[in-house]
């Protein structure tokens, strides 16, 4: 299986043979409440009600949704500081996210980790990485885990194509293939590492030529086709669960913001956003799913002034929680070794 | 009570902890068949076999960071680094992942690591295999840093940290590999987590940790010679660091002399005086004095290496020269 394959994987495929109907409903949904939950971030941000930075993934959401949708309810999770998608599209509570983004004590972690750090471990939601490429030895952790256990979990780490240069993305890469570890590697290449153009970066345009280097079998996909990235993200996981190891999935996608909040991607060349705004994820999906017949314009729009309902309604219930109440945080520092002694 | 090396008692502390809890998975550069390079886990392949003692590539980063994701989920990882100085190209891991995580997630999970780093100096190894790692480590929140000075406190702390829910560091020192003690079976018996009087005097307090214990203790014993009562403390545990011990014999004594196996600059003994002297101020008769590694990497020739590694010696007349 090493080596890569070029979209074999679904790009003809109709979305009923992919998603199948139910599928391409929660599919649309989760891409809206992705795109709305960034939204309402950025407005938040505006108003005064997150402080710090955000990174958000606003045309990255097929990526999310497509992959997500591949796995159980106990599979494991890691992905990065532009890593909303990933929380959102598994099912993270909504009011606890923004909470957390507003520095509240409702928030998913109390307020303790903010933008970049969103994370429930109920949801398979391991930890969202703010250093580059640091999330996916963790992956491969929870992957020696999966494999001991052997109950067919999977492990899935997203990182973007700026991590493909760092330490941590080759040994992480190594240590999954060499021992075989049910470990998804999803690349979100979005063309830009921070502020700088993959080409300036990276000696190479297309990043699963490095999955080859590993002996790793490498799927390239149109990460702005939902069905596409599901399709291949089924073949990635039955692989891993059937015990054959890794796989590493370059996601083809474009960031339609800029890398943070401070970055109004000047740099970008002239026309380059527009077209890539031709290609939103969201809207070629929904255009699909009318001409598939799978829903129409009413149901459609329904589904859109719910989340947009959900996501006002959840972010002026977090803005109305509490601040943490200033005090010491030893707890949240160390856990209780008296009570946790020898559990074996 | 049984008697075993520093190193036996390493071995002996690992496989206990394998044989009580399957969740225990032991990691690290040539530990399995090979037994380890300083043979630290000697037989362990043999009895519990390639997953539970795994063999990893030269990959700290990888099998660092994965071990915090098998904390995650159900495994206490104990990883050995051959070298505390490797601590080096997984340090992102230990102090950014490791050691932050549980308060990053609201103090909502726990993160069940240990890791093993073998370090210091005396063994002729020069300058990037030489370092204790003390200083590197010791100050971050979320970490536990535990410095066993002798085979009982290499075979309890190792004992405690795999049993702790939290990430410990354990840094092991080379040079003791060889040394012979009396080890406490009974977790009842063990005594708490923060620096310890290993000899009691009233004339000057010395602190110092892993190596240096013995040399302090050296020191103490010419001292005596002289009519000089030395109280050694063993620092024992670096993270949480718990004064309470060095500054309750500070005052007893009213002198203090710190022997640490780091450079002088940012060394723990900078901050040990600074809790003597913020607790203890009225009580102190003479200016605190330190005993370190000078401000240089560690030198390959044995002269010039045993010259900077605090000696004997240079205790002794650091504690005679006091004013």
């Amino acid at each position: 299986m090493a080596g890569t394959s070029n979209k074999d994987t679904g790009a003809a495929a109709t979305i009923n043979s992919v998603l199948g109907t139910a599928g391409a409903r929660t599919a649309f949904e989760k891409l809206v409440l992705i795109r709305e939950f960034e939204n309402k971030v950025y407005d938040s941000f505006v108003a005064g009600l997150v402080q710090g930075t955000t990174h958000l993934c606003q045309g990255q959401e097929a990526v999310s949704v497509g992959t997500v949708l591949a796995l159980r309810d106990d599979d494991y999770l890691t992905y990065t500081y532009r890593g909303h998608g990933p929380c959102i599209a598994r099912g993270m509570d909504l009011e606890g996210a923004f909470a957390e983004i507003f520095g509240r004590s409702t928030g998913v972690s109390g307020g303790l980790g903010g933008s970049m750090h969103l994370t429930d471990m109920r949801l398979g939601l391991l930890g969202s990485f703010a250093i580059v490429g640091a999330g996916l030895p963790v992956a491969v952790g929870a992957g020696i885990s999966a494999r001991e256990r052997g109950t067919g979990q999977v492990s899935m780490t997203y990182f973007g194509d700026g991590a493909t240069n760092i330490g941590a993305f080759h040994e992480s890469m190594n240590l999954a293939a060499v021992w075989k570890l049910p470990v998804i590697f999803v690349c979100e290449n979005n063309l830009y590492g921070e502020y700088s153009p993959i080409l300036s970066t990276t000696p190479m345009r297309d990043l699963v030529v490095r999955a080859s280097a590993y002996a790793m079998p490498g799927i390239v996909v149109d990460g702005n086709d939902v069905v596409e990235v599901h399709a291949a993200t089924l073949q990635a996981v039955a692989r891993a669960r059937a015990g054959d190891g890794p796989t590493f999935i370059e996601c083809k996608t474009y960031r339609q913001c800029g890398h943070s909040r401070s970055d109004a991607g000047k740099y970008r060349p002239p026309g380059e956003l527009d077209a890539w705004l031709e290609r939103d994820p969201i809207a070629l999906f929904r255009a699909r799913l009318i001409a598939e017949g799978q829903l129409d314009e009413a149901e459609l729009t329904a589904v859109e002034q719910r989340v947009r309902e959900q996501m006002r309604a959840a972010a002026a219930a977090a803005a109305e929680g509490p601040w943490p109440e200033v005090k010491p945080l030893h707890d949240a520092t160390y856990a209780d070794a008296s009570a946790a002694r020898s559990a074996g | 009570m049984m008697s075993a090396t520093y190193r036996e008692a390493i071995v002996r502390a690992q496989r206990e902890a394998l044989a009580a809890d399957p969740r225990v998975i032991l990691m690290g550069e040539d530990i399995g068949a090979a037994g380890g390079p300083f043979k630290t886990t000697e037989g362990l392949f043999d009895e519990f076999g390639p997953s539970r003692v795994r063999d990893t590539p030269i990959s700290e980063t990888a099998f660092v960071g994965a071990a915090m994701g098998m904390a995650l989920t159900g495994y206490r990882p104990v990883i050995e680094l051959m070298f505390a100085d490797f601590m080096g190209v997984c340090f992102d891991q230990i102090v950014n992942s490791i050691a932050k995580h549980r308060f990053m997630c609201g103090g909502k999970v726990a993160v069940p690591v240990t890791i093993r780093a073998m370090g210091g100096g005396g063994v002729r190894f020069g300058a990037q295999h030489s370092q204790t790692g003390e200083t590197w480590v010791w100050q971050f929140p979320g970490l536990k840093v535990f410095c066993p000075s002798s085979p009982a406190d290499a075979y309890l702390m190792l004992r405690q940290a795999i049993d702790d829910p939290n990430p410990v560091v354990v840094l092991e020192h080379k040079a003791l590999m060889a040394v012979k003690g009396e080890l406490e079976a009974d977790p009842d018996r063990w005594p708490v987590q923060r620096p310890q009087v290993v000899r009691p005097g009233r004339d000057v307090t010395l602190v110092a940790s892993m190596a240096m214990v013995r040399r302090a203790l050296a020191a103490a014993d010419l001292l005596a010679a002289q009519g000089v009562e030395a109280e050694v403390i063993d620092l024992r545990v670096l993270r949480p660091l718990m004064a309470d011990p060095i500054i309750e014999s500070v005052a007893r004594t009213g002198s203090l002399v710190v022997v640490e196996e780091n450079h002088e600059s940012g060394g723990w003994g900078a901050e040990v005086i600074t809790r003597a002297l913020s607790s203890a101020f009225d009580y102190i008769d003479s200016p605190p004095v330190r005993v370190t590694l000078p401000d240089w990497p560690m030198p390959y020739s044995p002269p010039l290496e045993d010259a900077a590694l605090p000696s004997v010696q240079r205790i002794v007349d650091a504690v005679l020269a006091r004013n």
